[in-house]
This record gives structure tokens, C-alpha cells and sequence, in this order.
């Protein structure tokens, strides 16, 4: 099993990502040396965000509660073994539809779930960051996509997105910074099935290289990406932002968990209580960013509770945790005649978002993507076992034909619900602190949603000449619990990520999405981070931090 | 259905182990999972028994000799109380789940056929993981834990999984199995890298 017990980055240095036994120099602080920012967290959201502002000349200190990889020593070719890239810490899932965490949608080490991501780099549908006033459901968002736009163009290239010239959905206006992927089999029944049937699909954008960058070389089509990839293809933040944070003079300290946020008696933050290396530590900062995801970030918010602030941290008005949002994310599967052998390359290559743009004839508000799949056996054969309730020789027997499957999967919108939510348990975790209970259901017209997306599946494998069609169910990604706003009422933080009530606390995360969107979330994490870093440092050239 | 057939019939994962597919890791990996099969440290002797029956209906290989072990591994994960990172409100932690659910199955087995579930001829034995599976049982012996949820989310789940993590299971599947450094060169339909299994087509024999 894949464990790291002590941490790596420490006495100035930390692993060197690209090569075997190496170290790059890293500048290091001491907890009693107030820092400009304390990072909880370094995915999508804070990892990038450590760049931006190491960048920015801040002095930066990341903390990470889980290890920092070493992906060409650490990372083993094999679905068991890599289950210690996940958060498998406590915690308690409930409401009518409970959300499957873990391996799922949850990821534990430098660089976050990026590291085992699928890679898919979508832009939003730009209408969606007004969907109220636009669409007529869901929420506003308090910046625009016109906002936001610099800034996925700024994470396309930092990523080096690979993308097809021209990319039917969304708006770009510059061509992707490689090229595509050829696609795979699995693709291309979608490719066939939407052509059958009229609709537009498209090879997907994806942050693996289809060319030599540096001292990674371009993706080898392994087929293992949400296992981690152990050759650098893939383009992380652990193999991106995390190095030039790195080199910019940021420090990451891996392995150490974040229990509280402290606060002083003027009602602002004054750092952090950690723990690594067997006990409690406490850093000081002028400014602390959470930027855990969408349920760490609030429980942290919630467990630092204290006198001045008996609800928990920049939550006077009830909101921290709830209107947590996910994607659902009914597949439906079938047989090809042909061999698919779906375990080669990424696991998703070919989308539509037809569905994404095209409103018609729909009977629910919101949308949905849908992707070629590429399960591999353990995920596969769990898919059978739990969702067909096959067992026995049956199951084996099924399994046999596992090259010749076909399966798409969406990636759909649910809506914001203030019962869906993150609080915290009277349980304790190993360290001592309450552990997160979930809690989540469906809505009407999120059902409705799912219900569209299967006959729309249906009709696209069906076109593509798959047989024996069934259906599964799903889910993907967290978003909200911390949302972004105008209105300090209905809000957590604002349009910047910071705190309404206690100005030197940011959020910077998929915490901050007011609405979840169809596609998947982390290029607009990126995105937000990369221009949150930019408002920090208008706002500290201005003397507004 | 008994007969098990695979259209792999001369395929084995671990011929590639000295190739270019397999690094250093992942041959470490996987020679521990084929040689270092843990001892038994969690689950009693009684419970252990139990699940080696309940395994060999749940994923049955008769053709084998030394079947693929999946007991040791089961009990491993509790002896480390390893969770997959999130619970269901209505489940106790793992390992009493595992507890209550084994020993569960087992008055089961007695108090419908006054014999223990070992001793039962397959047809009764999945008959009665059916019932399990479909929470038609005795409430009384259950108590708090749910039956079919602890039967797909717990016990089937474990069992597959370890089943299909072992290279015996991904050569009878004709899965390519490790794939780094190498990775694949041929990504489309009917397309096959010479490292890949062939597959061989029954009915086109049989006509």
C-alpha cells in the first residue's frame, strides 16, 4: 500500500518531483515568523493559489495533510494499491441519496485530487455565472465569466491543456496550447453514436501532454490516470503550481493537518494549529486561506469555534456548509462487437455538451456533459457486483466480456440546497478533532435531470451499435458549502474569496461555487485561484489587505 | 451457469512482468500481494470459516486448485481498520459491521437449516445470501445493521475487489494489467498491441 509516514518536505528541501532521489531547495519558516499567508491545503485551489502569491513576492506557507508524492518512485501500476491518494480519514454520509466520498471525489496529498483526477479541462458555459438572470434558475455568481476568462486562459496554459482546434462549446478565443489526444476506442463509440443520432461531440481537452514539456514526456496512454500518474503526463498541481511555488519561495509542509484556525481579540486571524511530526504546532500569519474542498474547508471553519465566534468562523448567518452540490452522474453501459478494451489511455476522451448548451424540449432547468468512460477491472467488477447485484459465476463469467464494453457517464448539475450540507459529528478523528457528517438528497429537478441524461445515453450508444444496454448510478466532484457572493447576508465570502465578518480569512476552493455547473470543476478552481492571487495583489498594492 | 470459460486461453498478466510495462514498484506490489498473504489477525477461526464459504459462492473458482485468496485480505483491511473514507449514517463502523454481519449470516444458516452455513450444499447457501442480499431476514439477529446494504456496500464489494486486484483475475478477463513505463500504442477499435491479449472467438470456432 502506498504509505508515506514522515514528512519529505523538511530542512529545506523538498522532493524533486521529476527526478528519482532528487530534491529542489526550498525556503522554509518558523512558526513564530508571522507570514504573509498560511494555505490550508494544496489542490486545485490552494496550490495554485501558493504560486500566485509566491509569485506575487508573499511569503507563503502551505500546509497539507497528507504526503508529498514522488510519482515516478511512489506510484505503482495498479488500482489496490494506490487507494492512499484518497482521504479514507472518518466521516459519516447521509440524506436520502448519500454521496460516496473517498476514492470518489476526495483526495489526500501535495497537489490534491488533481493528482487523480481524470484531467478533463472544461470551461463553463459563460450564461451559468448569471443563471438566474440569464437562465432563470440556480444563482447568480458574483463575477462574470468575462471575469473569469483571463484567468482559464491563464490555466490552460499553465497546464498546457491538450484540446482540439476547435472545441464546438464555451468560448476561447486562442487555440488549446497542445494538441489533442488521438482518441481511443471508448471515444469513438461516442463519436459514432452522436453522429447517429445528430449531435455534436468533440475529443476533450485534457491536461495530459500530447507532447514533451520540460522533463516530462508525453502520455504513454497507461490508462491507470485515476490511480495517479506515474510518468508526469499528467499535468497536476503537484507537477505544475507546487514546483514554481516551490521556486518562487513558497513553503509546503506535507503531512501536516490543520486543526483550528486561531483568532486574536481584534476578531482577525492569527494563524494556525497543526499538527505533523507526532504534535501540535501553531504558525503565525497576517493572513490564513482554507482551501480543503468542500467539506474539510467548512469542518475546519465549523471546529474553530471559539467565544467571539461560538457558530464557527465567518458564520453568522448559518451558511458555512450547506448548499453543498455534487454531480450526478447516471452511466449507461453496453456491448460492442467490436474489442474496446476501454483500460487503454485516459479514461475519458470524447464529450458531448449538447445538452450543456441546447435548452429545448427539456422538462428541468440546468444541464449536463457526458464523457466515454474507461473503468478498470476492480471498478468495473464493483459496478456489476453493486449495481446489478451480480455475484457468483455470473459475475465471473460477465467479466470475461470486459473488453468488449461501452459506457457513458454525465457529469450533471444539482442544484444548490440549503439542507445539503457539511456539519460536524460528536466523533472524533485520530487527531482528536469532530469528524464531518454529510448529508445529501436529490431534488425533483435533479432527478428529472438524470432521468433526460439516460434516454439521451441511451439513444447515443444505441446509435453506436452497443447492445444489452443497463444502467448504473454515480456521482462526481463537491462544490459548495462556502459559497461566494454579494450580499454578506447570503453569502459566506465575497467576490474575492474573503471572509464577510473577519477580513484576513479567505476561502479559495470549489467550496466557493454558488452553482455547480455541468463539467467538471477544476479548471474553474484554477481559474478562481489564479484570480483571486491577481485581486490579493491589487488589493495589497492599494493598502486593502 | 458452472462451467467457467474464458476466451483468454493462453493469456497470462505476469509474462509481462520483465517487460517494459511493469517498473520497479509495481513488480514489488504485486510479488507481495502473491507472496506475502497475510495470517489471520482480526476475524475469529469460526468467522473466517464462514467467509471462506461465503466466498466460494460469491466468486466461486472450482476450476483451481489454489484458489485466489480473498479471506486473508478481507481480514487484513479490518486488522488495519482501513475504511474506504466515508460512512453511511445508517452503518456502524467497519469493523463491528463485519462482526455483526458475518456472525449474522451464520444464525441465519442455523436457524433455518439447524446446520451452520458450511455445511450447507451450494443451492441453500445462495439461497441464503439471495435473502440476504434482498433483506428478507430475521430482524432479531441483524439488530441495527442493514442487511442488503452490508451484503452489496461491504461484503460483495470487498470480495469482487480483492478478487479482480489479483493477476490470475485480470488474466482471465484479458485485462493489459501494469502499463508503466510502456503504456499502449494502438487505442483503437478491434486495435491490439502485440503485449495485449488476444482474445479467441468461441462461435466462429464452434461454426
Amino acid at each position: 500500500m502506498l504509505e508515506v509516514a514522515e514528512p519529505r518536505a523538511v530542512g529545506g528541501r523538498a522532493p524533486d518531483v521529476f527526478r528519482e532521489g532528487k530534491w529542489v531547495p526550498m525556503r522554509t519558516y518558523d512558526d513564530n515568523e508571522e507570514v504573509d499567508f498560511a494555505i490550508v491545503g494544496t489542490g486545485a485551489g490552494g496550490g495554485t493559489l501558493a504560486c500566485k502569491l509566491a509569485e506575487a513576492g508573499f511569503s507563503v506557507v502551505a500546509f497539507e495533510a497528507g504526503p508529498f508524492w514522488r510519482p515516478l518512485e511512489d506510484f505503482v501500476s495498479d488500482e489496490r494499491d494506490q487507494g492512499g491518494l484518497y482521504w479514507t480519514d472518518d466521516r459519516i454520509t447521509g440524506g436520502a441519496d448519500p454521496i460516496e466520498l473517498g476514492s470518489n471525489n476526495s483526495g489526500r496529498g501535495v497537489g490534491g485530487s488533481t493528482v487523480h483526477y481524470t484531467m478533463i479541462a472544461l470551461r463553463w458555459r459563460p450564461e451559468w455565472f448569471k443563471a438566474k438572470s440569464r437562465l432563470g434558475y440556480g444563482r447568480d455568481w458574483p463575477i462574470s465569466f468575462d471575469e473569469l476568462e483571463p484567468y482559464y486562459e491563464q490555466a490552460e496554459e499553465a497546464l498546457k491543456i491538450s484540446g482540439p482546434i476547435d472545441y464546438p462549446w464555451s468560448r476561447r478565443r486562442k487555440r488549446y496550447p497542445y494538441r489533442a489526444h488521438p482518441v481511443n476506442a471508448a471515444g469513438l463509440v461516442l463519436a459514432r453514436g452522436c453522429e447517429a443520432i445528430g449531435v455534436k461531440w468533440s475529443p476533450l481537452p485534457l491536461a495530459t501532454l500530447s507532447a514533451p514539456r520540460g522533463m516530462a514526456h508525453p502520455c504513454v496512454y497507461r490508462g491507470f490516470c485515476a490511480y495517479g500518474c506515474s510518468t508526469n503526463a499528467k499535468q497536476s498541481v503537484l507537477v505544475t503550481f507546487i514546483p514554481r511555488a516551490l521556486k518562487a519561495g513558497a513553503e509546503v509542509r506535507d503531512l501536516a493537518m490543520v486543526g483550528r484556525i486561531e483568532m486574536g481579540k481584534d476578531g482577525k486571524a492569527t494563524g494556525l494549529t497543526y499538527h505533523r511530526g507526532g504534535q501540535w504546532r501553531h504558525q503565525k500569519a497576517k493572513h490564513v486561506v482554507v482551501a480543503g474542498y468542500a467539506i474539510e474547508t467548512p469542518r475546519l471553519l465549523l471546529n474553530s469555534k471559539c467565544s467571539q465566534f461560538p457558530q464557527g468562523l465567518a458564520n453568522e448567518n448559518g451558511l458555512v456548509g450547506t448548499h453543498l452540490m455534487i454531480h450526478s452522474g447516471p452511466g449507461v453501459w453496453g456491448m460492442m462487437d467490436e474489442e474496446v478494451r476501454c483500460y487503454k489511455a485516459p479514461p475519458c476522451m470524447a464529450v458531448t455538451e449538447h445538452w450543456n448548451y441546447d435548452d429545448s424540449g427539456k422538462d428541468f432547468h440546468g444541464g449536463y456533459a457526458f464523457m466515454s468512460q474507461g473503468p478498470l477491472p476492480v471498478g468495473w467488477a464493483q459496478a456489476q457486483a453493486i449495481n446489478r447485484g451480480m455475484w457468483g459465476m455470473t459475475l465471473r463469467q460477465e467479466m470475461t466480456r470486459y473488453n468488449h464494453i461501452a459506457g457513458l457517464r454525465i457529469v450533471g448539475e444539482t442544484e444548490p440546497q440549503r439542507h445539503n450540507r457539511v456539519e460536524v459529528a460528536d466523533e472524533r478523528d485520530q487527531y482528536g478533532l469532530p469528524i464531518p457528517r454529510v448529508t445529501f438528497s436529490y431534488s425533483e429537478n435533479d432527478r428529472k435531470l438524470m432521468e433526460h441524461s439516460k434516454g439521451s445515453m441511451r439513444a447515443v450508444l444505441e446509435g453506436a451499435g452497443a447492445k444489452e444496454l443497463w444502467v448504473d448510478d454515480d456521482t462526481s466532484h463537491l462544490m459548495g458549502g462556502c459559497r461566494m457572493g454579494d450580499d454578506p447576508e447570503d453569502s459566506v465570502v465575497n467576490r474575492d474569496g474573503r471572509s464577510w465578518s473577519i477580513p484576513n480569512l479567505w476561502v479559495c476552493d470549489g467550496s466557493l461555487f454558488p452553482t455547480s455547473g455541468g463539467v467538471n470543476p477544476s479548471l474553474t478552481i484554477q481559474a478562481l485561484a489564479l484570480r483571486i492571487g491577481d485581486r490579493i495583489k491589487a488589493m495589497a498594492a492599494k493598502g486593502e489587505l | 451457469m458452472s462451467e467457467f470459460r474464458t476466451p483468454y486461453l493462453t493469456y497470462d498478466v505476469l509474462d509481462k512482468r520483465d517487460t517494459p510495462s511493469w517498473n520497479d514498484q509495481t513488480r514489488e506490489a504485486v510479488r507481495q500481494r502473491l507472496e506475502e498473504v497475510p495470517k489471520r489477525r482480526f476475524l475469529t477461526a469460526d468467522q473466517w470459516s464462514l467467509l471462506e464459504a461465503i466466498c466460494a459462492r460469491l466468486m466461486p473458482q472450482p476450476e483451481r486448485e489454489e484458489p485466489v485468496p480473498i479471506v486473508p485480505w478481507i481480514d487484513d483491511m479490518l486488522h488495519r481498520n482501513e475504511g474506504p473514507g466515508y460512512r453511511y449514517a445508517d452503518m456502524p463502523p467497519i469493523r463491528e459491521a463485519w462482526r455483526q454481519g458475518l456472525d449474522a449470516i451464520a444464525a441465519e444458516a442455523r436457524n433455518r437449516h439447524g446446520k451452520c452455513f458450511e455445511e450447507l450444499p451450494p443451492i441453500e447457501q445462495d439461497a441464503l445470501l439471495t435473502d440476504v442480499q434482498h433483506n428478507r431476514v430475521e430482524s432479531r439477529y441483524w439488530r441495527d445493521l442493514p442487511a442488503g446494504g452490508f451484503f452489496l456496500h461491504q461484503l460483495l464489494k470487498q470480495v469482487v475487489g480483492v478478487y479482480y486486484s489479483h493477476p490470475a483475475a485480470w488474466s482471465e478477463i484479458g485485462f493489459g494489467g501494469p502499463a508503466s513505463p510502456r503504456g499502449y500504442a494502438r487505442l483503437g477499435f478491434d486495435e491490439r498491441d502485440p503485449w495485449e491479449a488476444k482474445e479467441y472467438d468461441f462461435e466462429a470456432d464452434d461454426a
